[in-house]
């Protein structure tokens, strides 16, 4: 296979997790969708924090707590400049996408009444729908939700028949976790507009892939994990437009926060702090930083194209072996295959090619409303990362076979 | 029955031992794997009435379903499973606890899982949630045991 501008060898090597053997076989990681792995660059970024300015930031006049809050600023400015935000007060840390989600999930309480409706799609992942249905039972809204066709894409025009005037909200994953569709969100969030609706783009799955520009979108929200993109875990983003921000309520009380406090009365910090109470995982944020600047290195076009290749290869390797099904046949989609085999338990085909070394994914993948679509109890869920190789995908093929022998 | 209640402990331990042995015949993980594969074929099955939600033993990632009966002082266990490695694994455990008295299944110690290359599977996060199966069958031993009492 030829394959595009990237020096796989030279990729490889800057990450360590990569060389280390699992049962016996030399890693074969493809459970990216749920958590990436990290290069020696992010890693080094947490160690320096650690051995040189570990203090914390935005209060102490000491050295050490400038130069990590200097660091931990200049993180969120690289993000804003990689999401393209107009304002660095826009990016908003969080611990990861599911807190990002219950952030604007909670502000909204005060913004929804009975009457008015929500809107997620069934390609959600749970974190992506719970949030929003306890939101409406606290307001009395009402939760609708953009039915899925065989291939794994959002019906659109459902999505059109189900806005209306009363439709505030809505909540579409950018690349669906199970499956790798990628929904057309620019559609979605220009629809919702009109009919005056905010739109939340959970771009969790979509971040490590797709270099998302929140103006050219016009997304009022748009969450992030670090853990997806290379970075540590425990660390995420909220992107969101200032105007909704400074509408919004805090999340949580504590220190950071506030600008006066009395008993009688607490005044909030500004954008971004107020929402950013308490001590922030400062670490996680600069290592972060440094994440996205490795992958902007090499660059979002090339990822996309090899992470393609590799979709590619793996989809006609998988399809010759006989009862294979995939789930997510989309035209768009990110480097996720999602299958069974037919009469195996894919938990079953799990845990045999676990023993051969090679890390999948098998069960619902927190999207049971997917399953229960296809009527399968889960699958399993190989998804590639810029990192692996054509020849980790032949040592996969061959266990899924194995698997298949040992298991019909 | 006197004589049989006493001994019904060691004959959990004389059948932990066997499957041990049995176990320590194949040189790898992957005849393991095809002998747990086989052991799932002889499960007593459970009977298509009992395969409800409320007998699904939850923490697994396949279905599981456990039914357990009282016949002449002893536990009788049935169950299934929609995955054949999970089916194997309640199948060795049922192999073990089925037809004993509830008080040996409590005080019965699980240590054989480990020597048969399956301690990987005890974490309690482990996706078969064999803790789960383990900890359901004692409590379906100590809810017949209570009755006894």
């Amino acid at each position: 296979m030829e394959l595009s501008n990237l020096d796989i060898e030279k990729i490889r090597a800057d990450f360590p997790i990569l060389s280390r053997k699992v049962n016996g076989h030399p890693l074969v990681y493809f459970d990216n969708a749920a958590t990436s792995q990290t290069p020696k660059a992010v890693i080094d970024a947490i160690v320096e924090y650690y051995e040189g300015y570990n203090a914390n930031i935005h209060r102490g006049v000491h050295s050490l707590s400038q130069e990590a809050t200097d660091a931990y600023e200049e993180a969120r400015e690289t993000i804003r400049a990689h999401f393209n935000a107009q304002k660095k007060e826009e990016i908003i840390f969080t611990s990861g996408t599911t807190h990002g989600i219950n952030l604007v999930a909670n502000g909204f309480a005060s913004e929804l009444k009975t009457g008015d409706e929500v809107i997620v799609s069934a390609l959600e992942h749970h974190s992506n729908i719970v949030p929003w249905q306890m939101l409406c039972e606290k307001t009395g809204a009402q939760l609708k939700v953009i039915p899925m066709t065989e291939s794994g894409e959002l019906d659109i025009e459902a999505f059109e028949d189900l806005l209306n005037k009363n439709t505030k909200l809505v909540f579409v994953n950018h690349v669906s976790n199970a499956l790798g569709t990628v929904n057309p969100i620019q559609k979605i969030i220009t629809d919702a507009h009109q009919k005056g609706a905010a739109v939340l783009i959970d771009g969790a799955q979509a971040a490590p892939h797709i270099k998302a520009d929140v103006q050219a979108l016009d997304v009022d929200f748009y969450v992030v994990s670090g853990h997806k993109m290379c970075g540590p875990t425990g660390v995420g983003v909220l992107y969101g437009k200032e105007e909704w921000l400074n509408k919004l309520p805090p999340y949580q009380g504590g220190g950071e926060m506030i600008d006066q406090v009395t008993f009688e009365k607490t005044t909030y910090a500004g954008l971004p702090h107020k929402f950013e109470a308490g001590t922030p995982n400062i670490c996680g944020g600069i290592a972060f930083g440094k994440a996205i600047d490795y992958l902007n290195e090499i660059g979002f076009e090339t990822i996309a194209a090899y992470e393609h290749e590799l979709l590619t290869y793996a989809t006609a390797q998988l399809l010759e072996i006989e009862g294979v099904k995939i789930y997510g046949t989309s035209k768009e989609k990110t480097a996720v295959i999602s299958f069974n085999i037919e009469g195996i338990h894919p938990y079953d085909i799990g845990t045999i090619i676990d023993k051969l070394g090679i890390a999948v994914r098998t069960g619902h993948h927190c999207a049971q409303p997917i399953m229960d679509y296809y009527k399968i109890p889960g699958t399993v869920r190989a998804s590639f990362s810029f990192y692996n190789t054509k020849e980790e995908i032949d040592a996969f093929v061959q266990a899924v076979k194995r698997a298949k022998i040992m298991l019909s | 029955m006197k004589q049989k209640r006493t001994n019904s402990l060691s004959n959990i331990k004389v059948i932990q031992e066997e499957i041990v042995e049995e176990f320590e015949m194949f040189d790898d993980w992957m005849q393991r794997y095809e002998y747990m594969i086989e052991l799932g074929k002889s499960l007593p099955l459970i009977d298509e009435q009992y395969k409800t939600e409320e007998n699904i033993i939850k923490g697994c990632q396949s279905k599981v379903w456990v039914h357990a009966d009282m016949q002449d002082g002893k536990v009788v266990f049935t169950a299934d499973s929609d995955a054949i490695i999970t089916k194997g694994i309640i199948a060795i455990l049922i192999r073990v606890f089925s037809n004993q008295e509830p008080q040996a299944i409590l005080d019965a110690n699980t240590d054989f899982i480990d020597e048969i290359g399956l301690k990987e599977h005890l974490s309690p996060t482990r996706a078969n949630g064999l803790v789960s199966m383990i900890k359901q069958l004692k409590m379906y031993a100590l809810a017949y045991q209570t009755k006894v009492n």
